[in-house]
C-alpha cells in the first residue's frame, strides 16, 4: 500500500490545494461528512466548486465509515457555477 | 506542436499572431484557446498552486476544472483552456491566487447590463447532442426555445469525436461525431430557436424560476416556462501521488487538444482506463502520430467494445488489465509513471511495479454528471455508480422531480451520444407538449423515441446501465 506520508503529494482538491493525507487526517479527527470537511478545510469551495474533488472525498468517507456512497449527504450547491467578475454583476445591478 | 497532417481532420485555424508568455515572444493562431497555443509552444506549466506552490497545467480543457487559471493582460484567474488567443496578448504564469495590482479596472459602461428578464417557452441548457436534439424536437412541436451554450460554438463534445457512431441509422450510425454536430446544427430552426453562445448559466433561482446567465461578459436573466438541462458531464480524476502534474490530463482533454485544436498533447502516452473513451482516444492519439505506450485497466476485463480494443491491439499497444497507477513523477511536468498490479480484492501487489517513461498520462476512468443546476433546483438525486454518480430521478418523459425541469444526455446519467440525442428529442417533445404545443405527431414521436432508447440499451454491454436507469424512474 501507499503510505499516508506519500499521500502528502496526492492532491484531492486542486483549487484549494488539499491533499489526500489531509482529508484522511480530517476524517480520523471526526469530520465525517462532505459538508464538515468542506467547512473545516475549504475543500470544494474553490473556482471549480467541487467538480474535481467531490467524488474522491465521498469515496474516502465511505471507505472509512463503512457506509455506501449513496447514503452520504452532500453539501449545498449554490450559484454561481463558475467564477464571475464582480464588475459584471455590478453592471447588471446598475441596470 | 501543431498537427500539420491528419488522416481525418482539416484544422480551420485563425491567422498566425504573436503573443507573450512570461515576457517571451511566441506564435499562435488567433482564436485558439490560450492553453492550446502555449502547449504548441511547449509550455505545459500554467500556474503555481495556491498554498503548496505546485506546478499545474490544465486537466479538463473544457472549462470545468479551473486547474488552468493564468494571468492574461494583467487580469488573474483566467481559464486559459477556454479563453481565446488574441494578437499581442500578455500571458503570465499565475502565482498562487494571483493579484489585481496590474489589472486594468474596467469602468462600468453607461449602457448598463441586462436589466430586463428575457422570457422564453423552453430554455435548453447545453448545445451538445442532447440539447440540440431537444431544441429541434421542441421547435417541431411549435415551442420557442432559447438554447444556451457556454462555448463559442454549438455541438458540445461531438466536435472532437472523429470516430464513426454505432447504433441505428436514426442515431447517425456510420457518421463521425464531428459531422453529426453539423447535421444537428443545420436541423435547428433558426426562427424558433434563439441560440445564446458564450453563455454560462450561473444559477437557477427556485423562488422565481429565473436563470442567471453570463453571456459575453454581461449578466442577464431568463425566465423560461420549462427548462431542459443538458449540461453533460465532467471527467473524473484519480488519487495517486503527484496526480496533479502537468501532462496528466483527462482523456477527453487530450482529445479536445488534438482533435478540436490540432495540438499534439505529447510524445509518449499512458492511457488509464480501457473503457470506450480510453480505447477510442488511444486510437485517435495514434492517428495524430503519437506513441501510446500502454493502456492500463484496474478491472480484470476490458470495459469497452471489442472492436475498439482490437483496433489498438492490432497496432501493437499492450493493454494491462488489473493494473493501476502507483505514482507519477516529474520535476515540473510528467516524466514517469509507475504502475502496479491489483489482486482479486483490488489490493496492489508489491513487486509488480513497472516504470513507464511517458510525458502524458490520460485519465479515462469515467465521467460524472454536471448536475449542479439540478441540485440548486432541488431535484431529487440518487447515487448510481453505473451512470457516473449522482443522477436525477425522472419520469419516462424525462421530467425531474421538480415540475417543469427536464433532463437529457450525460447529466441524466452518463451513456453515449446516441442515447443522449434520443433523450434530448424525448425531453424536447414532452416539455413542448406540457405547454400545449403539438403538431399532431406528439404521440407517435414520443413512442418512437421511447422504443429507440430501449433498443439502444438492449445489448449485453448495457446491462449495468439498464439496472441503473431502473432506479431512476
Amino acid at each position: 500500500m501507499i503510505s499516508n506520508k506519500d499521500h502528502e503529494n496526492t492532491i484531492v482538491c486542486r483549487c484549494e490545494d488539499i491533499t489526500l493525507k489531509e482529508i484522511r487526517d480530517l476524517i480520523k479527527e471526526g469530520f465525517k461528512t462532505v459538508d464538515e470537511i468542506k467547512r473545516i478545510s475549504r475543500c470544494g469551495m474553490g473556482p471549480c466548486q467541487g467538480r474535481t474533488c467531490r467524488q474522491i472525498v465521498m469515496g474516502e468517507i465511505a471507505r472509512t465509515t463503512g457506509k455506501d456512497v449513496s447514503e452520504l449527504r452532500l453539501s449545498t450547491f449554490r450559484a454561481p457555477t463558475k467564477n464571475i467578475k464582480i464588475g459584471i454583476l455590478a453592471e447588471a445591478a446598475e441596470g | 506542436m501543431h498537427i500539420k497532417e491528419h488522416p481525418i481532420l482539416a484544422f480551420k485555424r485563425g491567422r498566425r499572431v504573436e503573443f507573450f508568455f512570461d515576457g517571451k515572444k511566441m506564435w499562435g493562431y488567433e482564436g485558439e484557446p490560450i492553453a492550446a497555443a502555449l502547449h504548441a509552444n511547449g509550455v505545459r506549466v500554467l500556474r503555481r498552486s495556491i498554498k503548496l506552490n505546485r506546478p499545474r497545467g490544465f486537466y479538463c480543457a473544457i472549462g470545468n476544472c479551473s486547474s488552468c487559471l493564468m494571468k492574461v493582460n494583467g487580469e488573474p484567474n483566467v481559464r486559459v483552456c477556454v479563453e481565446r488567443l488574441e494578437e499581442g496578448m500578455v500571458v503570465g504564469t499565475q502565482m498562487a491566487k494571483g493579484d489585481l495590482s496590474r489589472a486594468k479596472a474596467n469602468p462600468i459602461s453607461s449602457s448598463g447590463g441586462g436589466s430586463g428578464i428575457r422570457k422564453t417557452d423552453i430554455a435548453v441548457i447545453g448545445g451538445g447532442p442532447a440539447g440540440l436534439s431537444a431544441a429541434i424536437s421542441a421547435n417541431q412541436m411549435g415551442a420557442k426555445v432559447t438554447l444556451l451554450d457556454r462555448n463559442s460554438r454549438i455541438g458540445g463534445q461531438l466536435i472532437k469525436q472523429t470516430h464513426m457512431f454505432f447504433g441505428s441509422e436514426k442515431q447517425y450510425a456510420f457518421i463521425r461525431g464531428i459531422d453529426i454536430a453539423d447535421i444537428l446544427a443545420d436541423k435547428l430552426d433558426k426562427e424558433m430557436t434563439d441560440v445564446m453562445l458564450n453563455a454560462t448559466v450561473l444559477g437557477y433561482y427556485r423562488e422565481d424560476g429565473v436563470l442567471g446567465v453570463e453571456e459575453n461578459n454581461r449578466f442577464t436573466k431568463i425566465k423560461p416556462e420549462r427548462i431542459i438541462v443538458a449540461t453533460g458531464a465532467s471527467e473524473k480524476v484519480l488519487a495517486f501521488p503527484n496526480n496533479d502534474l502537468p501532462g496528466i490530463y483527462g482523456a477527453g482533454a487530450a482529445q479536445t487538444l488534438m482533435n478540436e485544436h490540432g495540438v499534439v498533447p505529447g510524445n509518449n502516452v499512458l492511457m488509464v482506463g480501457a473503457g470506450n473513451i480510453g480505447l477510442i482516444v488511444s486510437y485517435q492519439l495514434m492517428q495524430a502520430g503519437i506513441n501510446v505506450k500502454a493502456i492500463i485497466e484496474a478491472a480484470s476485463k476490458i470495459g469497452g467494445y471489442w472492436v475498439h480494443a482490437s483496433k489498438v491491439r492490432r497496432l501493437g499497444v499492450p493493454i494491462y488489465t488489473s493494473y493501476t497507477v502507483k505514482k507519477a513523477d516529474g520535476r515540473e511536468s510528467l516524466e514517469r509513471v509507475t504502475i502496479w498490479q491489483l489482486d482479486k480484492n483490488w489490493q496492489p501487489l508489491k513487486g509488480t511495479e513497472i516504470d513507464l517513461n511517458v510525458d502524458v498520462m490520460c485519465i479515462a476512468v469515467g465521467l460524472s454528471p454536471l448536475a449542479e443546476l439540478l441540485w440548486q433546483a432541488g431535484c431529487q438525486m440518487k447515487y448510481i455508480p453505473e451512470l457516473g454518480g449522482h443522477t436525477p430521478l425522472r419520469g419516462e418523459d424525462m421530467q425531474t422531480t421538480v415540475k417543469g425541469i427536464y433532463v437529457a444526455g450525460d447529466v441524466a446519467g452518463v451513456e453515449e451520444a446516441s442515447s443522449a440525442m434520443v433523450e434530448g428529442s424525448l425531453a424536447g417533445l414532452c416539455a413542448a407538449k406540457s405547454l400545449g404545443y403539438d403538431n399532431g405527431r406528439f404521440k407517435e414521436l414520443r413512442e418512437e423515441a421511447i422504443n429507440e432508447l430501449m433498443n439502444l440499451r438492449s445489448g449485453p454491454v448495457s446491462e449495468g446501465m439498464r439496472k441503473g436507469l431502473e432506479q431512476l424512474i
